[in-house]
């Protein structure tokens, strides 16, 4: 679809939202540009549904300024240009797969005479055109979610947002939205992504940003995030000399039976090991990189809180489990 | 709005409601026309005059108009109540709210739709239920036309009413108050005509404004005058006539022409309170 307007695809300065007296959303700021796969992460209660809602203009900010696409939000042309998958993705059961994305393409005001093609280019690209004219209601969870992206997807928006777009999904169908999301960026379409699995943000986004208590506290590349490389090697027998001769490639830390290089040059990698074997030491285990997402994220929005259920779902910023446990608990 | 509106009759035949509405009125005009007609027989075999049984023909085809009314009220506050309030509840009023429409388009395409599908079922079940009992007895009230469009006005004002409480209240809650206050109003019009007869004038205020709050039962008494023939109005006189109001089932005056007119900008009014409502709505 074109893009007249100029400017990101999402701008937000200090937006703010309040239920009453509870803080859904404070002092929001960030930039997602244009044509970038943008990871929206925080802890249950962070505010990233409420975000995405102000955003839509389907909740109204109580503070702060935002654009869409260049534009004020709430602008009707720039809603043509944007596809959304909620969180909660319901869709008329009466109607045939086909006929909500035909309501969608009506509702979005796309040309008529594009919508037999752009709905068939949908269907094929979720893997739905073998189901498009059974009723909603015989779908199952996954194929109502594989809809939604469907629908969200028609038409090749500028900008989309997936709020948790493979919660409902198996394994197999959450690489297939994985692929379906670079295609989309490949078209030129902005991605902004709402979810809580961390290894599939981190497989798919350009950039991050971490929110918590309706705040963003990380934004960045993932690898301006994750820092740089460290090299960890588990290894018998590591001499005195050994360790003389690993300094060379940067500061060493040893704890038990582990050498810590941090940071390190991954190209560096088999030389250290060739090193540390010519040295007479016997390597057990060798992990080069950078660490997790996921250490990262909970680093970050686990710091100062005592471990405890998690709180209300996206309200006010409540605790949440910490500890490498907490694996998905996290959108 | 267009989209909404068509998207709404859609549902209501896919979900088999038209076809329900249409088995529930060829049955109910079945079993009343032949219950009418058995009763006017009877009277004949027993050798009661034409003009005593068209009588009794009129007053009990004025039942049977009460009990389409009821079912077509039912039907506008069940309908209408979760036209609005079931979309947001479920979810699927996110995505379509996303899209470039106006909040107004989704209101009043909600309401074209919802008042398509209940005129028409209000219409074509009333004339057929006064046709039927025209062709088995002889009995055709004055103004039937009338009749059935104060009957689809009167399933118009409670469905607007029942849209307004949707954009607030879950669904059953809205229908069930649409359905609370139709009775109530049905009971100020009897309580109006009861304090006349015993000249309670503050009553009297009250129980009349209420049916300029919610004209429903100023609309329902449209239906009847114009199923009552002429000679029962003349019969109960200038004296006897608005007393005999207190009977729900009889009106001795049209409404006013400016009651119909309120009817309409009543409408009016709580359609764009409606569109007002869900535009403030969060969802």
């Amino acid at each position: 679809m074109s893009t007249p307007s100029a400017g990101p695809a999402v701008r937000t300065e200090r937006l703010a939202k309040r239920y009453g007296r509870t803080v859904a959303l404070e002092d929001l700021s960030m930039t997602v540009e244009r044509g970038e796969v943008f990871g929206f992460l925080g802890p249950n209660g962070a505010g990233k549904t409420t975000a995405v809602k102000v955003l839509l203009g389907l909740a109204r900010p109580s503070r702060g300024r935002a654009e869409l696409l260049g534009r004020r939000l709430g602008d009707r042309d720039v809603r043509a240009r944007i596809g959304y998958l909620p969180e909660l993705f319901r869709y008329q059961a009466w109607l045939r797969g086909r006929e909500v994305l035909e309501l969608h393409a009506r509702l979005a005001r796309h040309p008529a005479d594009r919508t037999p093609k752009n709905v068939e280019e949908v269907l094929g690209l979720v893997g739905l055109a073998d189901r498009a004219e059974s009723f909603v209601g015989t779908y199952s969870k996954g194929m109502q979610q594989r809809l939604g992206l469907a629908a969200a997807l028609l038409g090749r928006p500028d900008l989309v947002f997936l709020d948790e777009p493979t919660s409902a999904l198996d394994p197999v169908g959450r690489l297939d939205v994985r692929t379906i999301i670079r295609r989309a960026r490949e078209r030129g379409t902005t991605v902004f992504l709402n979810s809580h699995l961390l290894t599939e943000v981190e497989r798919v986004c350009d950039r991050v940003a971490i929110v918590d208590g309706g705040k963003v506290i990380a934004a960045g590349r993932l690898d301006e995030l994750l820092g740089r490389p460290a090299l960890t090697i588990r290894a018998a027998g590591v001499s005195a000399e050994a360790l003389m001769a690993l300094a060379a490639f940067g500061p060493v830390e040893v704890r038990d039976d582990r050498l810590r290089i941090d940071p390190i040059d991954p190209a560096r990698v088999p030389d250290v090991v060739a090193a540390l074997v010519a040295k007479g030491a016997r390597i057990q285990d060798v992990d080069a990189g950078r660490g997790s997402l996921e250490d990262h994220f909970i680093a970050l929005v686990s710091g100062g809180r005592a471990p405890g259920p998690a709180g209300p779902a996206d309200t006010a910023g409540p605790a949440r489990p910490a500890g490498p446990d907490a694996d998905d608990a996290t959108a | 709005m267009r989209t909404i509106a068509w998207l709404t009759v859609r549902e209501a035949a896919r979900r088999r409601l038209l076809w329900l509405l249409l088995i529930l009125t060829v049955g109910s005009v079945a079993l009343t026309g032949w219950g009418i007609e058995r009763l006017a027989s009877l009277a004949r075999e027993n050798g009661a005059d034409e003009l005593s049984i068209r009588l009794g023909v009129s007053q009990v085809l004025i039942l049977v108009a009460f009990m389409f009314s009821f079912v077509v009220a039912m039907t506008a506050a069940f309908l209408a109540a979760p036209a609005i309030a079931g979309d947001i509840e479920s979810g699927v009023a996110l995505a379509m709210l996303a899209r470039p429409i106006r909040r107004a388009d989704l209101v009043l395409g909600r309401w074209l739709g919802l008042v398509a599908v209940l005129s028409v079922y209000a219409i074509a079940s009333a004339l057929l239920e006064i046709a039927v009992v025209g062709v088995l007895t002889g009995h055709t009230p004055p103004q039937p036309v009338l009749a059935a469009l104060y009957l689809a006005g009167q399933g118009i004002v409670l469905l607007t009413l029942a849209l307004l409480l949707g954009t607030r209240l879950p669904p059953v809650g809205a229908g069930a108050v649409a359905v609370v206050l139709f009775g109530l109003a049905w009971m100020a019009g009897v309580f109006a005509g009861i304090a006349r007869l015993f000249d309670v004038e503050i009553l009297v205020t009250a129980a009349r404004a209420s049916r300029w709050v919610l004209p429903t039962d100023g609309l329902w008494r449209g239906v009847v005058f114009h199923l009552e023939p002429p000679i029962v109005i003349a019969g109960a006189g200038p004296t006897v006539g608005p007393i005999a109001d207190a009977n729900p089932f009889y009106a001795s005056t049209p409404p006013p022409t400016e009651f119909v007119a309120w009817s309409v900008g009543w409408v009016v009014v709580v359609l764009a309170l409606a569109v007002w409502s869900l535009h403030r709505r969060e969802v």
